[in-house]
This record gives structure tokens, C-alpha cells and sequence, in this order.
């Protein structure tokens, strides 16, 4: 039977986390579904949750007066959703929004930040997971700013 | 006829026969006479000869998105609503030269400006339109910068109000407070009476240009009796209206609900036609136009209407910031009723109801608004 | 019925009828990047003055093509010449790009509210522009550095996509040159030859060096870096009152009466284009106003 545990364990952001921080985690974690277009949280709002996307496309965008909204990366399945959360002052920096129907698991910031700063090795285990994430998506931005296609 | 003379706030009454002294008395001091007219079929604001020239025994239907001429079955002058005209098209046309210029070798010079103005007297100009008046006089004389054309044509400007004996289908102006009386801005008012005994004008004097019209006009001084008559008739007319619209803390209401998700559902519907623009007695949108002849040599710049529910209107390079049509018609309306209070100190709108009445989709800002308060969020 | 007037340059003739506009003059051209030059003007006739506030604005005309709103980019203390940063991004700007010396534009104005220079006095002063946004600021600075003494630290941090971008590099270098003016400027990407920083000008924010309680900032530029500079000043402390931007909307008649330029309940053309955070923060975060 697939339980919340088992849903965290299979994905990808958490491989390798032991069983018992995974349960701690369930605490703080429940499923939900995104239908296409709709809008998961918007430039400014306070993060309130993070997501672990199990299916589909969430596109991150910030939006510029006349050219509407810009998509700056598109998320899938394995990857997190959501990292401005982590730090001061928790507000989200850009806006997410469903491009098809998705799937996720949902994290409660007040919970998951509770649970680091009274168990530090449990915080370090997922800080070691997203110092990893940023350092990926940062070796990738920079590349987004040297006109990679372009002779 | 009295020698008496007429002061302001004093009141007379003229038979309804010698309306057209009245009228003739302002074309021998030289005024061009406009007022309401059937013309194809319409009611429309036009030139008037004489007071045969207005829409005797004519009235309205008006509903959303409706308007019906009919027969009344009485000869009244006035017995009728606002058509789709106001007034602002004689005090700043909807189009506008405001110069022209030719090359003068490398460079240019301005070799005439703004076109002199007309001397106009409007004729029937009900209490809400008075007040749109006073509110352009607000915009356009009350500001760090004044508009020449429409200062101009508003100088000479005679006003014969006229208070309504019934009201619309889809007038408001006692939620707005602009109406049915008319209570100042006009040299006279008059307020028409008419029934099987009789048919005169219950006439307020507004100004001295009133007064001294009126001199030439037979009149006889107001009983008490006709002045009770005429003050049923405003009670009548205020407890008719077609729509009404709650303004307690409106500007408030509308500053918290700029994401209400109705604007979604109405721009939706909208069809961004800007007729509720061109209908509104109170907008003022201009478009500036620099245009240039074939040869290159001669230029003019214009001045002309426009409406915000272009794209065009907010577009800078790049694109339009309102690029939707429920940010458009959300524009229009937190405008009309929020914003301008900020700008201008009043409402931008006076209740006339054209607006709701000239919609093609049927949009009623007295609903939009009762569905704002509804799922207000405060 | 027409009146044949004449119209003369005559400063007050243009209180009564604010939409005429008036000869000026090309005196000099120069070429900033690619699609950016800067244009020094005089009245083709009559007195040469002109008074404005650093951070307004001029309707420029062409003849017979067409008006467009552009910021005074010139030093405010010369009132002979009026100088204008423009980018060629519309049919008029494009058609002025192809101007010469001699050639002759229609000038109304000056339009517009300005940079608090003087009522910041005794205050450090930062100011973040990107892009164009250097131009509308370039009076301040002109301004805040003629009267240097009475300003406390004066931090510049201007961005640009890159270094093909950068307006007034003589300026430029010249600032830098001075020990009472902390000059950043940086790009997006740059070549090898490039000496200066690379990256946002958000990221130098949290270095900048200014007294919290004592600190004004101006910012000027694209919409969306106004938002995300702001967004850092405010971290690192500021006030919102403390902070002003400079906005832009359409303009057609630069003097209040046509419209178009409204933002919520201001009009940028007089109630703008400069405004403290503070008094426009509730509608600048609503998108499609």
C-alpha cells in the first residue's frame, strides 16, 4: 500500500533520506493536485508551503507590465518546487503556475522549519539535499547568461 | 407681464405658449440654440430654431442595453430622458484642431491655433447633466493647467435646465445626489407642468443673463400653488428611479477589491466597445494627433476623443499595460467612481444612466458595484 | 473662423495655450550605443533660457510625424541648452535618430514632478538606475554634486546588459575619478577587457554603504528592476518615504487632461513622474493598472 512515507521516499529531492527523518517529514506533508492553469502562489505572497512535484509541468514566471508574464524555468516531475521559502523573509519571488495537470507533495514551511531547528541533524540532511538543488540550478543559470546558443 | 425686477432665486411662470419667446429672446441676443431633437429616429442634441424644432409629446423607454422612443399621448417639451448625447460634445467637440504649422525652411512656424468658440445656449439640460458640467469645469478649469477650447466655449455659455417630471429606467441621480432638481449652475431651470387645466412652466431664476432673458419673456409671478405642484412632480420623479446605487465608502470599497474576481466575470462579458465612453457625460480621454499633408510642408495637431478601452490607450513600447479586457473595463469604472473622487474631489459619475442604457452586453454598473459590496472581502 | 496668428517663442504664451510647441534647435548629436543618442538644444529664436527640476520631462515634436515624452537628461545649472537621452524604439524616436545638427524639433514643456534634491540635503544619497534609467537621473546627480558638502555619502550603482550599454561613459569615468562619489557600475555579461562588476544591481545593494536613518534613494529604471530594487532597499532597512522611483505611462498631452497617463488615481505627467515608494506602493503591486 502506498502511504505518504512511501510517496516521499520515491521522490528524487529526498533519495536516500533515512526512514525515520522520512517519517518525521510526514508531518508535515500531504498530497495535492493542480489543475492546468491554475495558479499555486503568486510573486510577494508568504510561503506558506513548498512542493515536491511528483507529475506534470508547474512554469515559474515573473511578471513585467506589458509583456505580460515571463517563464523563466518549467519544473517536473523529481523536482521542487518552490526555494525563496528557506530564507528571510519567506515571501516568494516569483509566480508558479500549473502548465498541465500536476501532481505534488505538499510541505508546510512553519512545520519543515520547526523540525530542522530542534533536530539538527535532521536540518542538515535537508539542508545538504537543497544546498545540492541550488548549486545545480545555479551552475545552470549562469550558463542561461553567456548567449549559449549563439556562435 | 411684471417690470419687476428678477433676482436670482426668484421664480415666475410663462405659459407653455410663450416658451418660444424665451427661445426667440436668446437668438435676438445672439445665442445658437441647441437642445434635444428626434433626428432619424434618435434622441439627439441638435440645433433648435424654434420650440417646435424640441420632441414635443415624445418620451423614453430605457432599459440595459435598450432605448425605445414613444409616443406620450400629451404635447409636453420635456416629458423625456437623456438620449445618447451630452453636452460635452458642444464644450470640447470630438474633434479639435488645436494649431497648425508649415515648414519654414529648417524649421517651423505656428500660423493659427484654437477656432474661435460658438455663442451656445443649451436648451433642457436635466440636473444630472448639469452636474457632469460642473465636474468638466472641475477637470478642465480647476486644474494646474486649463484647456483654452473648452474654457472658451464655457464662458459664453447660457444653461436652461430643466428639472425632470419623471425618471428613467436606468437613471440614479438621487443615489448619486446630483438630482432631480437642478439646484445651481443654470441662468434659468424650468420645471414643466402639465395637466388637463393647464400647461406653463414653474420658471427659477439662476443668474442675471437669466434674469435679463427673461424680461422679454411674458411671465407672471408663481403662486404657491404652482410651486407645489412642481415640488410633487420632483418627489414624484425621485421616487421613480429605475436604478439606484449604495456610494457609502464606495472609493474605499473599490480601492480594497481591485482582485475581486468579478472584474474577471464582467470583463468576460464586455466587449471593450468604449460606448459606455462616448455615452458618459463626464469623460474626458483625449487623443492627440499630429498629422501632416502630402507634401510635408504644412502640419496640424488635433484633438480628439478617445477611450480607454483600447489597447492603444495605455500602450508604450513594448505593449499596452492593460492588456486584458477586464483590466480595461476595470480602469473605466474604479475611475468613474473611485479614483476620480482622488483626482477631482467629487464623483465622476452623476447617474445618468447611459451608460447601462448604451451597453450592447448589457452591463449595469448599479450591478456590478451590488456585486462588489456583495463579496467584499472586508 | 480661424485668427492668422504668428506664435513668437515666448515663454508666457505657452501658459495659456500648453499644447503649442516651440523651435528648438539641434546643436550637437552624440551617439551613446546602437539605438541611444544624446541631443543639445536651443530655441531657434528669442530669449535662450530654460528652467526645469532635475527628473522632468519634454514633449518633443517632430514636424509632422509626431510628439513623444522624453526626460531631461541635462545639468540643470546650464539653462542655455536643453539635452535629451533618446533610445529609438518608436516611429518618432527612430525619425529623430536620423536628425542632424541644424535640424529643428518642436520642444513643449518643462512637464512633471522632480527629484527631491533639495529637500535631501544632509542625507547619504544611492542611487540605483539600469538601462535608460540613468538619463532622467543624470539632472539629480548633476544637482546633488554641485552641492556635494552638504550630502553625506553618495553611492551610484548603475546597470546595464552590457558594457555596449552604458551611457555617458566620459560622465562616467569622470564620477569614478572622484573621491567623494562611490561609482558602481555593472553588466549582465562582459568581455575579457571589462573592469567592472558583473551581475544584477540588486546584488550590490547589500553592499552599498549608507546610514539607515539618514539615507534617500532614488531608483529609475525598467519597471520590473524598480520592483526588485525596492524590494532590496527595503530589506536592507530603508523606508519606504525614503524611497523614490521614477514610473512611466502613456503620455499624449504631458499637462493632465487627456487621460492617458493615469496610474490608479495619479496621472504620471503631473502628479509623477517622480513619486516617494510610499505613496504609490499600494497600486504598484497590482498588475495591469
Amino acid at each position: 500500500m502506498e502511504t505518504l512515507e512511501s510517496i516521499l521516499a520515491e521522490h528524487s529531492f529526498l533519495k536516500g533520506l533515512e526512514h525515520r527523518y522520512l517519517k518525521l517529514l510526514t508531518q508535515c506533508a500531504s498530497l495535492v493536485n493542480f489543475s492546468p492553469g491554475q495558479v499555486i502562489f503568486t510573486e510577494g505572497e508568504k510561503a506558506r508551503q513548498f512542493f515536491l512535484v511528483r507529475h506534470g509541468k508547474v512554469a515559474l514566471e515573473i511578471h513585467r507590465a506589458r509583456r505580460g508574464p515571463i517563464t523563466i524555468k518549467t519544473i517536473g516531475k523529481g523536482d521542487v518546487l518552490g526555494w525563496t521559502w528557506l530564507v528571510q523573509p519567506h515571501h516568494w519571488h516569483v509566480d508558479a503556475r500549473a502548465v498541465e495537470l500536476s501532481r505534488a507533495v505538499s510541505l508546510d514551511v512553519p512545520c519543515v522549519l520547526h523540525l530542522c531547528e530542534t533536530d539538527h541533524d535532521f536540518g542538515y540532511e535537508i539542508m545538504k539535499r537543497f544546498s545540492h538543488a541550488l548549486v545545480q540550478k545555479l551552475k545552470s543559470l549562469n550558463l542561461q547568461l553567456v548567449d549559449f546558443y549563439d556562435d | 407681464m411684471t417690470d419687476a425686477v428678477l433676482l436670482v432665486g426668484d421664480r415666475v411662470v410663462i405659459e407653455a405658449g410663450h416658451l418660444q419667446n424665451l427661445l426667440q429672446a436668446l437668438i435676438n441676443t445672439g445665442f445658437q440654440l441647441v437642445g434635444p431633437i428626434i433626428r432619424n429616429g434618435d434622441l439627439v442634441y441638435g440645433e433648435l430654431k424654434t420650440a417646435a424644432d424640441l420632441p414635443v409629446g415624445w418620451t423614453d423607454d430605457q432599459e440595459s442595453g435598450t432605448f425605445r422612443l414613444k409616443p406620450r399621448g400629451d404635447e409636453a417639451f420635456f416629458g423625456f430622458g437623456v438620449g445618447q448625447h451630452s453636452w460635452r460634445q458642444y464644450l470640447l467637440p470630438s474633434r479639435c484642431r488645436l494649431w497648425h504649422a508649415r515648414r519654414d525652411g529648417n524649421s517651423f512656424v505656428i500660423t493659427s491655433n484654437r477656432q474661435e468658440a460658438f455663442r451656445y445656449a443649451f436648451i433642457g439640460v436635466h440636473a444630472c447633466d448639469l452636474q457632469a458640467i460642473a465636474i468638466q469645469d472641475r477637470i478642465f478649469l480647476k486644474g494646474k493647467y486649463i484647456e483654452p477650447s473648452y474654457r472658451e466655449q464655457r464662458e459664453t455659455l447660457f444653461i436652461v435646465a430643466v428639472n425632470c417630471t419623471q425618471a428613467g429606467g436606468t437613471c440614479f441621480c438621487t443615489s448619486m445626489g446630483t438630482g432631480p432638481k437642478a439646484v445651481s449652475g443654470f441662468d434659468l431651470a424650468l420645471t414643466e407642468i402639465l395637466t388637463t387645466a393647464k400647461h406653463c412652466f414653474l420658471v427659477e431664476v439662476g443668474s442675471g443673463r437669466g434674469a435679463g432673458v427673461l424680461r422679454h419673456v411674458p411671465h407672471t409671478s408663481a403662486t404657491a400653488e404652482v410651486q407645489e405642484q412642481a415640488e410633487r412632480l420632483l418627489q414624484k420623479t425621485a421616487a421613480q428611479m429605475g436604478r439606484q446605487m449604495d456610494t457609502v465608502e464606495i472609493r474605499e470599497l473599490l480601492y480594497r477589491n481591485y482582485e475581486n474576481p468579478r472584474w474577471e466575470e464582467v470583463g468576460g462579458r464586455c466587449l471593450s466597445c468604449g460606448n459606455c465612453t462616448m455615452v458618459c457625460p463626464t469623460c474626458f480621454c483625449q487623443a492627440i494627433e499630429d498629422i501632416t499633408d502630402l507634401t510635408g510642408q504644412e502640419a496640424e495637431r488635433w484633438q480628439r476623443w478617445d477611450v480607454c478601452y483600447t489597447l492603444d490607450h495605455s500602450y508604450i513600447h513594448g505593449g499596452s499595460i492593460r492588456s486584458s479586457a477586464m483590466a480595461r473595463y476595470r480602469q473605466w469604472l474604479t475611475h468613474k467612481l473611485a479614483t476620480w473622487i482622488d483626482q477631482f474631489g467629487c464623483s465622476g459619475c452623476v447617474g445618468c444612466g447611459r451608460c447601462i442604457t448604451w451597453c450592447p452586453a448589457a452591463i449595469d454598473i448599479t450591478e456590478e458595484i451590488n456585486a462588489i459590496r456583495k463579496s467584499d472581502s472586508a | 473662423m480661424m485668427t492668422d496668428l504668428k506664435v513668437q517663442f515666448n515663454q508666457s504664451t505657452s501658459l495659456s495655450d500648453p499644447m503649442l510647441s516651440y523651435p528648438y534647435q539641434i546643436q550637437r548629436v552624440r551617439r551613446e550605443s546602437r539605438d541611444t543618442f544624446t541631443l543639445t538644444l536651443q530655441p531657434a529664436s528669442g530669449p535662450n533660457r530654460f528652467i526645469f527640476l532635475p527628473g522632468q520631462f519634454n514633449m518633443l515634436y517632430l514636424f509632422g510625424v509626431g510628439e513623444v515624452p522624453i526626460s531631461i537628461s541635462g545639468n540643470p545649472a546650464d539653462t542655455q541648452n536643453v539635452v535629451h537621452t533618446v533610445r529609438a524604439v518608436g516611429a518618432v524616436t527612430k525619425a529623430i535618430q536620423k536628425l542632424k545638427k541644424g535640424d529643428v524639433l518642436g520642444l513643449r514643456g518643462p512637464f512633471g514632478s522632480a527629484w527631491p534634491v533639495a529637500e535631501c540635503r544632509g542625507n547619504d544619497m544611492v542611487i540605483v538606475v539600469g538601462g535608460l534609467g540613468l538619463a532622467p537621473i543624470r539632472p539629480a546627480i548633476c544637482d546633488i554634486l554641485a552641492h556635494r558638502p552638504e550630502y553625506g555619502n553618495f553611492e551610484l550603482i548603475y546597470g546595464a546588459r552590457s558594457a555596449k550599454d552604458l551611457l555617458y561613459k566620459k560622465e562616467l569615468e569622470q564620477w569614478r575619478s572622484r573621491f567623494d562619489f562611490h561609482v558602481n557600475v555593472t553588466v549582465d555579461s562582459a568581455e575579457p577587457d571589462w573592469q567592472g562588476d558583473v551581475g544584477l544591481v540588486t546584488a550590490i545593494i547589500p553592499r552599498a554603504c549608507f546610514d539607515l536613518f539618514h539615507t534617500v534613494a532614488f531608483v529609475c529604471g525598467p519597471g520590473v528592476m524598480i520592483r526588485f530594487v525596492v524590494m532590496e532597499l527595503l530589506q536592507r532597512g530603508l523606508k519606504m518615504e525614503n524611497i523614490f522611483v521614477s514610473l512611466e505611462r502613456n503620455m499624449k498631452c504631458g499637462i493632465g487632461l487627456c487621460g492617458h497617463c493615469q496610474f490608479g488615481p495619479f496621472f504620471i505627467c503631473k502628479d509623477g513622474p517622480v513619486f516617494s515608494f510610499d505613496r504609490i506602493q499600494k497600486w504598484f503591486n497590482l498588475r495591469e493598472i
